[in-house]
Parts: structure tokens; C-alpha cells; sequence
């Protein structure tokens, strides 16, 4: 079984998707909040992923110039996050808050005008050309593969995607413990299900603006940097690459709802991968030129069938 | 007399695209302007519009499907029908649910229909792209076109060459522009013509308070979806119009949103959306200052290279480029907040009965 079927498809297509999936959900995680608080499509959410990524990138490059040490790029998201949380608030402050109070599509076009804005600076400060955090393959985890050789499954997972799958875990059970134990987190869950309820009851609607961004912020930096280890490649493109994907996720999960986020983004990333697997015969199933459109397939489907997600969140 | 006449030409091909930019800004402008739908996928309808023209129309070839040979208004008509029919698919999904939907679901659309030139090779020569894309005017002075009726009837092939060749280089050049802009003024007209009639009216209605219209008996979501579908046609035949112009078409660098999309939007946003005269005003202003930017920026940049002999300004002309993008940007954002009516404001139809 095995040798036959199993090898290739968990190395090559079930641990892959896993991997994306992953990613998807860290981003849909800030979507979804976004969306179910501010009641806005935040289009800028995938160049601010970006930016993060490319923060740390300078961070290690100044630790290497300066310090002459090597900085592991999770390491350096740290900083690197404190920035780009305050350039989410920045960029609320003077092009989202103006429109709070008008028709929500006016903010849809303001972080639409921000998306471009945010790549062309991008493209202005660190030039079009592609960068990497750690050139060279990423070899598997030997003690992994050693263990899982002895048990009969050879496992070829490298380090890089056991920190994402440890991260990404890491960050749903902060983000649960925040939701569910803490103050901010319950406010939070309140303005998403009904804000002029949660306004009476005397909720700061300001903080929990605040308290969004920084959460949407850190699970949007932590993708980016995820997905910059994992493609081992930074690149002006990546952010835009990654907006369909984490919006059908988002909906998919059902906007306003941060579990169904992570299960939406898993999802969607598994479907992805293993549609180019050749389930009959040996050619795959599906082009992998169309990875992209099998997102958006699903996003299709669901808003025909069931608009308000598989977690009955909103809709609108 | 050689200056002038380049100068002409930079007019020409300034008035050129400036019109094929405006005829984007008024199918926007039914989309937005009348309707208030948020489309941010106009490049994927520009893009269908510019590949149904360009498979229609070229000769036939060997690196793409067909090349029909077929009558050049055909491909026009058909490009614009086949734009129509995607954004009657989607909007018959996403137009009941929020704007927001319809803003992720078009930007969405925009992708796949790029994924889908750039994959399918057999059809679209994948990134490599069409060429040799017929002209207006200039598509006369091509061998398959003059050696077939019509034009074999008027004279004989060499009787053509002979005459092609004694024309300057040039003359095609106004003969399109103004083409292009007969074509805007008639979408114009036809849009001022649809803005003051019941039909118009009703779409201001739906725009700033939909459930009066529905209670007075308005069909919202069959508006909506005419709307979204009539814009979406004119964006596919300028798609096709684009194509004309740029003669070589592949589905990455002439599809880029930030070229096509944002651009577009900037136009209508600053020219004042909800009025065709300022989508066209925009238009125009902004492919001006956006070309004239690029001419002065690499004039900047030369400058400097000749001032601090040791500069590297090869760097210095690959990002100015962004830089430009990102002001445009700003700008629009500048306009959003501080003039949201922009240059020529929506202008509201009398009611007929106070017209005497």
C-alpha cells in the first residue's frame, strides 16, 4: 500500500498541501476578521504579507551586515512584525478611517487603491528582482525520516515546513486562548456578531479595531514569512497570488469566523495540491497551470450554495 | 517640418489610447457610475474582448487556434458578446449578495481568465501571445486583405501595392484615431441617451436606495445585472480596440491590473463617476500626465547620469516606473477623500414633467 500509493502522494502532494494550507489560513485568519469587524474586504491584506516578509528579509540582512550572525528568518519576523503592525494602523488612521462612517464600498476601494500603493513601494525600495531568505535545497529532517523509516513509511519532510506546521499550530491556540479567555478577544467575537448590540453594552469599539489589526497583522506576517521559507523565494507578486486564495477560504469558512478561517484554508490548500494528483490514470487530474482556479471554483460554488460558509458566518 | 510631424504623431497615438482608455472608463462608468456594482476585474474583460478580436481576425496560423480570416467588425461584435456573456454568468452569482462579493468574485474572474490564455497553449499561444493583430485602416494596406473582395474589386493587387507604397508611412495613424474617438462619442451619446431615460433614472434609484425602488416595483437584481453586463460589453469592444492598437498581445505584461484596472479607475474616480463627460475627461487627463510622466521621469534620470558621471541609472529607471504607480495611487486616494465627486460631478437628469 505503501510503496505503491502512499509514498508519493504524502511526500509530494498531502504534506505540500498541508503546507499551503497552512498559510491560506494564517492570511484568511486576518480576512475574516477584518471583514467580520470593519465589515470590509481588506484587498490590501496580501501586500501587507508581503511587506512583512521583505521587513525581515532587511532585518537578516542587516543582522548578517552588522552582526556578522545569521538570523533565522522566524527570528526576525519579530521585529519585523512591531513594524508592519504599526502600518496597519497607519494605513487605518488616514485611508480606512475617513470612510467609517460612509458606505462600506468606499473603504473596498480604498484598500484597493492601498493594494497598489503598498507593491509599488514594494517595487520602489527593494526593486523588482527576487530575493531569498536561505539560498539552496531544503534537505528532509533526517531523525523524521530515520523514525518513519523504521516504521515502514518514509517521511520527506524538510525543517522548514516542520516550523510552519508548529507555527501555524502555535498561532491557533494563542488566537483560541485570546478569543475565548480573554477580555479583548470576547469584545472582539461581540462587535463581530452584532456591533450596534455590542456598542450599547458599552464595548470600546476603537480598541477592538486596534485589537483586530494586531491580531490579522501577526497571522499576516506570520504567513508571508511562511510562504517566503516555503517557496524560498520573495517576489513583488506573492501578496496579490495569495488575495484569492485567502478570500475563498475566508468564505468558505464563513466570514467573521476565525476557525472556519484555518479550516477553510486548509481546505482550499489540500484541494489545490492534490487536484494535480493523477487520481485516474497517470496523467494528473488537473493541470498544475490551474492550482489558482481550483480556489476559486470552490468560492464559486459555495457562494451559489451557501454564502454565509460551511460555519454560518455572515452574509451579507 | 520632420519635428512637427513627430509631434503630431505623439498627439495622435496620446488621442489614441486616450480613447480606447475612455471607452474603458464609460463601461465603467454604467457598472459603478449608474449602477454603484464595484468591478476591479476589468482587465479579465479587456483581455477577452482583446483575444476573442485577435482569434477572430488574424490569418491563419500555426501557433494559435484558427486565425478565422474573419471580417474585422465581426471580431469587434463577437469580442464584445463574449464579454458580455462572462459578466452575465457572474453577475447573476454575486449580484444578489453584497458589493464586496462582487469586488472578490471579479477580481477573481480577472485571474482565472489569465490562467486560462496563459495555459492553453493549443488556443492562445500561451505566453508568447498573438501578433500581427489587424488594424483599422492600416489592416488595408496587408496583402490578404487588398488581394479579396472587397478591395479586389476596386483595383488590382499590384495596382494596391503600387498605391499603398506611394502613401507616407504614416497614414493610417489619424485615420485610426479618429475611428477611435468616432467610437467613444457614439458610446457617449448612446450613454447620455440611457442616463436621462426612465431606465437611467430607475438605476440612480436602485444606486442610493434600494429597497424604495424595490417597494415601488423595480426589478433590483435584473437592473443590476443589465447594467454590469452593458458595461462589461464596452469594456470588451475597447478590449478589442486595445488589441488593434498594440498589434502583439500576450496574457501577463498587456493584462497587468495595475495598468489596466487601477488605471481605469483612477480615470473614472477623478473625472467624476456617474457622468460620462468626466469618465472621458478623466480618461484623457490621466493617460496625458501618465505618459507625459514617463517621458519626463527618464528626462530626470538622464539628467542625472550626465551630472554624477559615476551613477548607476539603470536602477534608477527600472523603479521610477513603481514610483509613478505609487503616486497615482495616492492620488486617487487623495481624490476619494477629499473629492469624492471628482473634477465633473454626477449631474442629475430633470424629471420630464418639470422640462417645459
Amino acid at each position: 500500500m505503501w510503496e505503491s500509493f502512499g509514498f508519493e502522494f504524502v511526500n509530494f502532494y498531502f504534506i505540500p498541501g498541508l503546507v499551503l494550507g497552512c498559510i491560506y489560513a494564517l492570511g484568511a485568519i486576518g480576512i475574516t476578521l477584518t471583514f467580520g469587524i470593519l465589515r470590509f474586504a481588506n484587498f490590501a491584506h496580501g501586500e501587507l504579507m508581503m511587506m512583512g516578509a521583505y521587513l525581515t528579509w532587511t532585518i537578516m540582512a542587516i543582522a548578517t551586515a552588522v552582526l556578522g550572525i545569521a538570523v533565522h528568518p522566524l527570528l526576525a519576523a519579530i521585529p519585523a512584525s512591531i513594524v508592519v503592525i504599526y502600518l496597519f494602523f497607519w494605513t487605518d488612521k488616514f485611508f480606512y478611517k475617513p470612510f467609517r462612517k460612509a458606505d462600506t464600498i468606499k473603504v473596498v476601494m480604498a484598500s484597493f487603491g492601498m493594494m497598489l500603493i503598498l507593491r509599488s513601494a514594494v517595487q520602489v525600495i527593494w526593486g523588482p528582482n527576487q530575493l531569498t531568505f536561505v539560498p539552496g535545497i531544503a534537505k528532509p529532517n533526517p531523525s523524521l525520516l530515520g523514525w518513519s523509516s523504521d516504521i515502514g513509511a518514509m517521511l520527506l519532510i524538510p525543517n522548514k515546513h516542520l516550523f510552519i506546521f508548529a507555527g501555524t499550530i502555535l498561532f491557533v491556540v494563542v488566537l483560541s486562548y485570546i478569543l475565548n479567555r480573554t477580555r479583548i478577544g470576547k469584545a472582539m467575537r461581540a462587535v463581530s456578531d452584532s456591533p450596534d448590540l455590542a456598542h450599547v453594552t458599552g464595548i470600546d469599539v476603537d480598541q477592538v479595531i486596534r485589537a483586530t489589526w494586531i491580531v490579522g497583522g501577526v497571522c499576516a506576517i506570520a504567513a508571508g514569512v511562511f510562504l517566503a521559507m516555503d517557496i524560498q523565494m520573495l517576489e513583488t507578486t506573492m501578496g496579490f497570488r495569495m488575495l484569492l486564495p485567502m478570500f475563498a477560504a475566508a468564505i468558505l469558512g464563513g466570514i467573521g469566523k476565525p476557525y472556519g478561517a484555518v479550516v477553510g484554508g486548509l481546505v482550499i490548500g489540500l484541494s489545490e495540491e492534490l487536484s494535480a494528483y493523477p487520481w485516474i490514470g497517470d496523467a494528473p487530474l488537473l493541470s498544475p497551470g490551474y492550482k489558482t482556479g481550483v480556489a476559486f471554483a470552490i468560492m464559486v460554488v459555495m457562494l451559489i450554495v451557501r454564502p454565509q460558509g460551511l460555519f454560518k458566518g455572515r452574509s451579507f | 517640418m520632420e519635428a512637427y510631424l513627430g509631434y503630431l504623431l505623439y498627439f495622435l497615438s496620446l488621442a489614441t489610447v486616450g480613447g480606447i482608455y475612455a471607452i474603458f472608463a464609460l463601461g465603467l462608468n454604467v457598472q459603478w457610475g449608474f449602477a454603484g456594482l464595484f468591478n476591479v476585474g476589468i482587465v479579465g474583460f479587456a483581455a477577452v474582448g482583446a483575444y476573442t478580436y485577435a482569434l477572430l481576425t488574424t490569418a491563419e496560423s500555426t501557433f494559435h487556434y484558427g486565425g478565422l480570416d474573419l471580417p474585422l467588425p465581426v471580431g469587434m461584435f463577437v469580442a464584445m458578446v463574449a464579454s458580455a456573456v462572462i459578466a452575465g454568468v457572474i453577475g447573476l452569482i454575486c449580484i444578489r449578495l453584497r458589493s464586496d462579493y462582487l469586488a472578490i468574485a471579479t477580481i477573481g474572474i480577472a485571474e482565472i481568465i489569465k490562467l486560462i490564455l496563459k495555459n492553453e497553449t493549443e488556443v492562445t499561444n500561451g505566453p508568447r501571445g498573438i501578433n500581427k493583430i489587424p488594424r483599422a485602416w492600416e489592416h488595408f494596406s496587408e496583402e490578404r486583405f487588398y488581394s479579396s473582395w472587397p478591395m479586389s474589386w476596386f483595383n488590382t493587387p499590384d495596382g494596391w501595392a503600387v498605391f499603398f507604397d506611394a502613401l507616407p508611412h504614416w497614414w493610417w495613424q489619424p485615420c485610426f484615431a479618429a475611428t477611435v474617438l468616432f467610437c467613444m462619442y457614439v458610446i457617449y451619446r448612446m450613454l447620455e441617451r440611457a442616463r436621462i431615460s426612465p431606465w437611467g433614472r430607475m438605476m440612480t434609484a436602485i444606486r442610493e436606495n434600494e429597497p424604495a425602488a424595490r417597494a415601488a416595483g423595480k426589478n433590483v437584481t435584473a437592473r443590476r445585472v443589465e447594467a454590469f453586463v452593458i458595461g462589461a460589453a464596452i469594456m470588451g469592444f475597447a478590449g478589442a480596440l486595445f488589441a488593434q492598437h498594440l498589434r502583439l498581445i500576450e496574457p501577463t505584461n498587456t493584462f497587468d491590473p495595475a495598468k489596466v484596472t487601477f488605471l481605469v479607475w483612477v480615470m473614472l474616480i477623478l473625472g467624476g463617476s456617474g457622468n460620462n463627460r468626466g469618465a472621458m475627461l478623466g480618461a484623457f487627463l490621466i493617460w496625458t500626465i501618465w505618459s507625459a510622466s514617463e517621458l519626463m521621469i527618464s528626462g530626470i534620470i538622464d539628467l542625472a547620469g550626465y551630472v554624477f558621471q559615476t551613477f548607476d541609472t539603470g536602477v534608477l529607471a527600472t523603479r521610477a516606473g513603481f514610483l509613478r504607480m505609487m503616486l497615482i495611487g495616492i492620488l486617487m486616494q487623495v481624490v476619494l477623500q477629499k473629492y469624492p465627486a471628482g473634477i465633473l460631478p454626477e449631474v442629475r437628469p430633470a424629471s420630464p414633467r418639470s422640462n417645459k
